[in-house]
């Protein structure tokens, strides 16, 4: 384009222009040489459409996913329709499977989870937001971000060897004698305590889940402004009420956020639940007993899998549990999306 | 408001033979999607001289002053229509190739924006984009932009730590030297010392005046007294128009509307 | 009035005792877990355990072959997902203001995030595995590096976001390419967060069992067939421990300790490094 190699000798022009003719030869024989000017709106639309390919790349992974399950799944599909989901059957000899047993595990072992991890993560975060001394916020904080970074095996091998013999021993029998003999509830906590089961996998899962729900939490509580505190303690309101009434209204959207954050963890936690659960296809309403989730089947069973439809019926467990966070995700998303909106602010 | 026509107007303190112009803005609107910023400015940046432009927050000083490089087009939703000749072309037309007008009309931001690499390189990557030069040329080119910036003697140990290590008055005349590197037509300013403590803000005016010289230099100013101090031309804008344009003396002595005596003296704004 | 005064100080006193409860029980249990990983762990900790390969039941060994497997395609997990991770992250901090495209891969991006580890397993089985035929070290890496990327995709969009405009504009203003000013400014400005997020997600593939399940399986010896299937620490210590042998639960702590060292060593080393940098 004629017009940029006119601009190009333009900026050379006042520094030749001041100099004396001989000054000016020589000044141009030194002066630097301008660049090839290759069109950068073709290398930055080449940059712009090679990141956004691994952008695509992403969305392929998410797509691959969902079909490469369905696709696995089709031979149980077919065979069993949707009585697999509801039908408790599991016999790799006859050939005869049925999810209910695993997805029932799955929700009972997450909502154990929630129902012990939920009161102690916000209990952990009030602690560091309210009630920790400055110097101890830091070296706490860590400790808990630690217990998310210990690997799930370790859970499971410290569920296995150190836990579940205590709960056998002592909790289990206390419960089955205090709360077993209740009416109604009593059925949940039946027979005998073998240390490992749905109520072992789901209160490890627990302290699994509480560092990141305590992680959100405290992020959250962390941010409100002070100013709002303030206004509360100066009508002479305790801690307790600045956070039930100040607080937790103003953080509500993350601390959904949390939590379901970490119902999607547990349902989806594999190797420590695989340690505690028992492995087991009857469906009891005891907790006390062993029975099996959707992860811990297939850790257990997938690779001792034999013929198409046993193998297929697993890769449909899978697919169930991918719906099931996939779900769960989603709504969050669309919950905090919804509550943000409300308050006309944007997360 | 052309400066012909100023220069006749205007008394003994501006010069009697009109003066080249470097940027002819004529009909300029602005728009930040449907908010109408700009409205039909009509104005002349005249060569070898500084020019402020003044006005309360919101005004669209700022705005005007990235219409100039096309800035705003990194930005979607943002748009301007008009014309700004420059080069005897219309800088807003989009055929223009961006990238080589920023080369040649140079902007200093508001906040110092050193890159995160040596002094040396920071000066240095701008002249790369433009020039193949031996690493000589490079060093002296380096020494030159330092030495423009009135840096030289502040950095020529420290040339390869990093820019983000200086101070803030350091830094932004390190950003300076990096936008005269490449040897620019224009420096445009954009409240070049409002983050800076007074003794860095006098020594970058100082600096305004010497590089006057070799440049013309656009710059936005919240502050009246330091446009009295460093201009040739100051204008005053507010709302999005231009209320009166001249050589600084007129606009701050005898300034022609009533507008612009209210915001000098400090009536509002 | 004043009894309504009391009850209020009462439960306010209740329920910060009970937050002390709660903080006092993560603890407990963090310290719990260590000490019973460290206790066993140190007791079967030897040169052994780098030195021999691991053993056939009831006779004593070590982990070699595992932790060469875990090497391997720890480093192959990392170095597949962690160029797609960086560059997805740079498509959504800067092109990423219009179009559909960004925010539905955020969206996706944030569920890939979260998945279950084993059904990514599942994933790579059915795509690679069942095609070809045969469990391999390259599944095992391919596993690892779909858990890498949305953490590395997370981190460098997020970090890349906290550039400030200004930065930007102003290797505009010179009149920088945008890619120029994207790989030598906006990235080179947050290098050191970007590196942080590589290692966390490092640590995290440290520590995952459930994709190698069906994707590298194990192996009894020592092989650096990428294309067999290959020995790694979390498969060998879930069969160690899960099984009645006493030595190969001996090898099964050691191994967890060694994971252990290795994830909290990562977590801090990300940390610190993250710290140091913005001084720079």
């Amino acid at each position: 384009m004629r017009a940029s190699v006119r601009w190009v000798t333009v900026a050379s022009i006042p520094a030749t222009i001041r100099l004396s003719p001989r000054a000016a030869s020589a000044a141009a024989s030194r002066m630097p040489k301008p660049k090839q000017r290759r069109s950068t709106r073709f290398q930055d639309a080449l940059f712009r459409w090679f990141t956004r390919s691994f952008a695509f790349l992403v969305l392929a992974i998410l797509l691959g996913i969902i079909v490469s399950l369905i696709y696995g799944s089709l031979p149980a599909m077919q065979k069993f329709g949707f009585g697999f989901l509801i039908s408790a059957e599991w016999n790799p000899v006859t050939e005869k499977f049925g999810a209910l047993v695993p997805i029932v595990g799955t929700l009972v072992t997450s909502l154990i989870a929630l129902l012990v991890g939920v009161p102690v993560s916000f209990g952990i975060a009030l602690f560091l937001t309210e009630m920790s001394p400055l110097w101890l916020k830091r070296p706490l904080g860590t400790a808990i971000e630690l217990l998310a970074a210990i690997p799930s095996i370790i859970y499971g091998m410290w569920g296995l060897f150190v836990l579940a013999p205590l709960f056998a021993d002592y909790l289990q029998p206390w419960l089955i004698s205090t709360v077993g003999a209740a009416p109604l509830i009593g059925a949940l906590f039946k027979g005998p305590p073998q240390g490992i089961g749905v109520l072992t996998a789901g209160f490890v899962l627990a302290i699994m889940v509480i560092p990141f729900i305590a992680s959100v939490m405290r992020d959250v509580f962390e941010i409100v402004p002070p100013v709002l505190k303030e206004s509360a303690y100066g009508i002479g309101c305790t801690t307790w009420e600045v956070v039930r009434n100040v607080v937790l209204p103003y953080t509500k959207a993350g601390v959904i956020g949390g939590i379901m954050l970490g119902l999607g963890r547990a349902l989806g936690e594999t190797m420590a639940v695989t340690f505690l659960i028992g492995n087991a296809h009857r469906l009891t309403p005891s907790i006390l007993a062993p029975g099996n989730s959707i992860a811990s089947a297939l850790a257990n069973e997938f690779t001792e899998a034999v013929g198409d439809v046993y193998t297929s019926a697993l890769i449909e467990l899978g697919l169930i549990l991918f719906v099931i966070t996939f779900v769960v995700l989603a709504l969050a998303k669309l919950l905090l999306l919804q509550l943000a909106r409300g308050e006309g602010r944007t997360t | 408001m052309n400066l012909q026509a100023v220069a006749v107007r205007a008394g003994p303190s501006a010069t009697a033979e009109p003066l080249p112009v470097k940027i002819s803005i004529r009909h300029l609107d602005f728009f930040y999607g449907n908010f109408h910023a700009l409205k039909d400015i009509n104005l002349d940046i005249a060569a070898g001289r500084i020019t402020a432009f003044i006005g309360p927050s919101g005004c669209g000083k700022s705005t005007l002053l990235r219409t100039m490089n096309r800035m705003y087009s990194l930005y979607p939703g943002q748009r301007a229509t008009g014309d700004i000749q420059f080069g005897g072309r219309n800088l807003l037309d989009s055929r223009i190739d961006l990238n080589m007008l920023r080369a040649k009309i140079g902007m200093v931001f508001q906040r110092p924006t050193p890159f995160p690499m040596s002094i040396y390189d920071n000066i240095a990557f701008g002249v790369r984009l433009y020039e193949t030069m031996s690493a000589r040329a490079m060093d002296e080119r380096v020494e030159w932009a330092l030495t423009k910036a009135a840096m030289w003697d502040e950095a020529k140990d420290k040339l390869k730590q990093s820019g983000m290590a200086l101070s803030g008055g350091q830094q932004q005349r390190l950003c300076i030297a990096r936008a005269v590197a490449v040897k620019p037509e224009i420096l445009l300013l954009d409240e070049p010392t409002s983050a800076l403590d007074p003794i860095s803000t006098a020594k970058i005016e100082e600096l305004l005046s010497e590089l006057k010289t070799d440049y013309t230099i656009v710059m936005v100013t919240h502050n009246m007294q330091q446009a009295a101090r460093v201009s040739d031309y100051t204008a005053y804008m507010y709302l999005g128009e231009l209320i009166e344009f001249g050589a600084t003396d007129d606009i701050f002595l005898k300034p022609k509307r009533k507008e612009t005596e209210d915001y000098i003296t400090g009536r509002f704004g | 009035m004043k009894s309504l005064y009391s009850r209020r100080l009462f439960v306010n006193r209740f329920n910060l005792a009970m937050s002390m409860l709660a903080m006092a029980f993560g603890l407990v249990f963090l310290l719990w877990i260590l000490y019973t990983l460290f206790a066993a762990g140190l007791h079967a900790f030897s040169i052994t355990l780098f030195t021999q390969m691991t053993p056939p039941p009831g006779s004593k060994g070590g982990l070699l072959n595992a932790i060469m497997g875990s090497l391997l395609m720890a480093t192959m997990g990392t170095l597949i997902g962690t160029p797609v991770g960086i560059f997805a992250g740079i498509y959504l901090a800067e092109y990423g203001a219009r179009g559909w495209l960004a925010p539905v891969t955020r969206f996706i991006n944030d569920i890939l995030l979260s998945a279950p580890s084993i059904v990514i397993g599942l994933f790579i089985y059915e795509i690679y595995v069942f095609q070809v035929g045969h469990f391999s070290a390259w599944a095992g890496s391919l596993a690892l590096a779909l858990i890498v990327i949305p953490v590395v995709v997370r981190t460098t969009e997020n970090m890349l976001r906290l550039v400030p405009d200004s930065l930007r504009e102003a290797a505009v203003a010179l009149g920088t390419p945008q890619w120029k000013m994207i790989l030598m400014v906006t990235l080179k400005a947050v290098r050191a967060g970007v590196i942080t997020g590589v290692l966390l997600a490092i640590a995290r593939i440290s520590g995952e069992t459930a994709p190698l399940l069906f994707t590298a399986l194990n192996n009894q010896f020592w092989t650096t067939n990428p294309n067999a299937p290959m020995s790694n620490l979390p498969v060998v210590i879930f069969q160690f421990a899960m099984s009645p042998y006493s030595d190969w639960q001996e090898l099964a702590w050691a191994g967890a300790l060694l994971i252990t060292l290795t994830v909290l060593v990562l977590n801090i080393v990300a940390r610190l490094f993250f710290r140091q940098a913005p001084a720079k």
